[in-house]
Order: structure tokens, then C-alpha cells, then sequence
């Protein structure tokens, strides 16, 4: 039981890193030493970083505030199941913790979906995707998964 | 003793006013529409007083295009415009060199003047220094400005969140009062015995809290009594 609970938690953990990870570092799109996405557009030269914020491409704003909820959801989700944890009834389901975390896996993969559908195309072959943007569409499986295990995990003492 | 002081401070502000550059600062990116007049600022700090001979350049570098052209000069007091490139008679010397301020006014904007300008200053003998470069970019229409919708957004969900938060905890207190009423109106026209459990639970609905605990207890005493 301990075992299944701590699985959980680390779980849940890893998957709030993965989402902060991908909120707040500034590498959906490479292209050689320059990286653009989420925030900024930035672009090392002599060892000196040229950063200017990205377009206001209205897709993208969308983007940043589906990212930031997902992130936003996934930490109450765990704060409310830390209080279930303790207040639940036995035998109860953590519904509160699962509708949070669900709905922080439908925005992640909302963002990700807008974030591969609308941005331009590649200019040539040096552009490639970065690893916040490989995080994110990791975090998706990720939380639908863990918001599933709290809508069957019952709490027993 | 007072003496050395001050020299020693003189020696020092010496040394400090060589071993520093001049400073130039404009803005770092112009919006602006189409057809508008947009303002170029530029200005500079130096440890030397303003010179009567200081000096502005301003240079224009297209997108796209790999060197720059000079487009404007002010030197010994007098602005000297450019007479035949792509700013001619659309360029306007607004600043004042005497407050460190090398502004130019550029008239009636259009898409072919996306670019970078950049500013040089030098303040004689203060020469040494970086020059500095705003891009200007020309819209049709003015874009939303970043972060308007991400804000938008994120405060409209977590307003919603907070809204169904309170209609949930409204409705169950509601809920709670209607069982009251109902139960307490029961009592009223049948009589005491079985009602009597009916008051107590009556009362107890008042806290949600209490009605879940309530429920338990009843649980448990249903469990005793099976085991008995």
C-alpha cells in the first residue's frame, strides 16, 4: 500500500518538475545556437546572449497561458491530494486530485497541439524542435496517467 | 592634509574619466504604423563636459541587406542630412546636442523602412565607445501587445475555477438549509419517536462537515449492530 503511494507521489512529482521545466525554459525551437520559444527569441554570439522578446503572434500568447495553467492545475491538483491524504473518508476516491490533473493534462496537450500546428515552417534543415517542447508533449501522457490512478486509487488506512 | 586629498581625488577622476568609454543609448525596437512619424532617440553619457564639437552619425542598415548607409551627420554644430538615398526629405534632426540628445524624425514611414539605425556618438576627446541600434518595425495594424491574451486567458480560467469553486459550496449549503426545512416542516406534522433521530440528524445537516461524520457514525453503529 505504502508502495502504490509513494509511486504516486513520485509520479505526480515528475510530472510537475517536467511541466516547470517546460514552462519556463526558453527551448521549444532550435536552430543552431539560437533558441526561440516560449518567452524569447535568443541568439548566443561571443559568448554573449541576444535575447529579444518573440513575436506577439496571438497563437503563441495562447500557448504561454495553456502551458502556465497546466503547470498551475497540476500543483493544486497535488496540494488538494496532500489534504485528501489526510481528510478523506476510507475508502473514498481522490476525485478533486483526479478533475485537476486531468484538466492539467487537456491543457498541456491543447498547448502542444497549437504549438505544433501553428508554428512556421522550417526555414532549412537546422531547425529543430527543443527539448522543453519534447517535455511538454511528454508531460501529456504523464499527468492523463496519473490524473487515471487517482480516480481508481480508494484510500484505505 | 586637505591638499593631498583633493589631489589625490583629482588623480583618481582623472584616471576613471580615461579608463571609461562613452556610453550611446537608444531604444531597442520602434513600433510603428504605416504612414505615422516615428522618433529616433539617441543619447550618451560621458565623464567629459559636452565639447562644442560633439559629433552624431546615424546609419541605416536594411533587412536584409549586408552593410549599412550613413543617413545622417551632425558635426560642428550643424545637421547634415542625406540628399539621396531612401531617406531624402523625410528626415528630420530633432534632438539637441548641447543636452546629448542626437534624436532624428523620421516622416511618413513605410514597409521598406524595416531596418536597424544606428547611432554614434563622440564627445571629444571622449571617443572611444560602442555605437548603439534600435530596430524599427512598420505595421499595418498595430498588434496585440505580448502577453495581453496570455493574461487574458490565464485570468479567465482561474476566475471560472474560483466561480464553480463558490456556485459548488453555495449549492451544498443551499442543499443543507432545504433538507433542514423539509425535515424540521416533517416534525411538525407527525409527532416525536422515530422523528426524534430525524431532529437530531436535522440539526446535525447544518454543517456539511458534520453531515459526512454523521453518516459515518451511522456506518459504524449499523456494523456494531451487525456484528451483535
Amino acid at each position: 500500500m505504502l508502495a502504490i503511494l509513494l509511486a504516486t507521489l513520485v509520479l505526480h512529482l515528475t510530472d510537475l518538475i517536467i511541466l516547470f521545466v517546460s514552462t519556463c525554459a526558453n527551448a521549444w525551437r532550435k536552430h543552431g545556437d539560437a533558441s526561440y520559444d516560449l518567452w524569447y527569441a535568443c541568439k548566443q554570439s561571443n559568448g554573449d546572449y541576444e535575447c529579444s522578446v518573440t513575436g506577439d503572434a496571438d497563437w503563441l500568447q495562447a500557448v504561454q497561458a495553456l502551458m502556465v495553467l497546466a503547470t498551475i492545475f497540476s500543483l493544486i491538483s497535488f496540494i488538494i491530494f496532500l489534504c485528501q491524504l489526510f481528510t478523506l473518508v476510507k475508502g473514498g476516491r481522490f476525485f478533486f486530485t483526479a478533475v485537476f490533473q486531468v484538466l492539467a493534462s487537456l491543457f498541456v496537450m491543447s498547448g502542444a497541439i497549437i504549438y505544433t500546428v501553428m508554428s512556421p515552417a522550417w526555414k532549412n534543415d537546422s531547425e529543430t524542435y527543443g527539448y522543453a517542447f519534447v517535455l511538454a508533449w511528454l508531460a501529456f501522457p504523464l499527468t492523463l496517467i496519473s490524473g487515471f490512478i487517482y480516480i481508481v486509487l480508494r484510500k484505505k488506512e | 592634509m586637505l591638499s593631498v586629498l583633493a589631489l589625490t581625488s583629482v588623480v583618481l577622476l582623472g584616471i576613471v574619466s580615461q579608463t571609461t568609454a562613452i556610453v550611446v543609448y537608444t531604444s531597442w525596437e520602434k513600433h510603428a504604423l504605416v504612414g505615422t512619424d516615428v522618433r529616433l532617440s539617441c543619447s550618451f553619457f560621458s565623464w567629459q563636459w559636452t565639447s562644442p564639437d560633439v559629433t552624431f552619425s546615424w546609419q541605416y542598415r536594411a533587412d536584409g541587406a549586408k552593410e549599412g548607409i550613413s543617413i545622417f551627420h551632425f558635426a560642428g554644430g550643424a545637421p547634415y542630412q542625406d540628399s539621396k538615398g531612401p531617406f531624402r526629405d523625410r528626415l528630420e534632426f530633432v534632438g539637441n546636442p548641447s543636452r546629448r540628445d542626437g534624436s532624428i524624425l523620421i516622416k511618413n514611414v513605410d514597409f521598406g523602412d524595416n531596418g536597424t539605425f544606428t547611432c554614434d556618438a563622440k564627445n571629444p576627446p571622449d571617443i572611444a565607445g560602442h555605437p548603439s541600434s534600435v530596430r524599427l518595425l512598420v505595421f499595418e495594424k498595430v498588434p496585440v501587445q505580448a502577453g495581453v491574451i496570455t493574461g487574458a486567458i490565464i485570468g479567465v480560467v482561474l476566475g471560472l475555477l474560483i466561480l464553480i469553486v463558490a456556485i459548488y459550496y453555495l449549492m451544498r449549503f443551499l442543499v443543507a438549509r432545504r433538507v433542514f426545512s423539509l425535515s424540521m416542516s416533517k416534525h411538525g406534522k407527525k409527532g416525536k419517536g422515530k422523528e426524534g433521530s430525524q431532529q437530531k440528524q436535522a440539526s446535525a445537516v447544518m454543517d456539511p462537515a458534520k453531515l459526512k461524520a454523521a453518516a459515518s457514525e451511522k456506518k459504524k453503529q449499523e456494523s456494531r449492530r451487525e456484528k451483535k
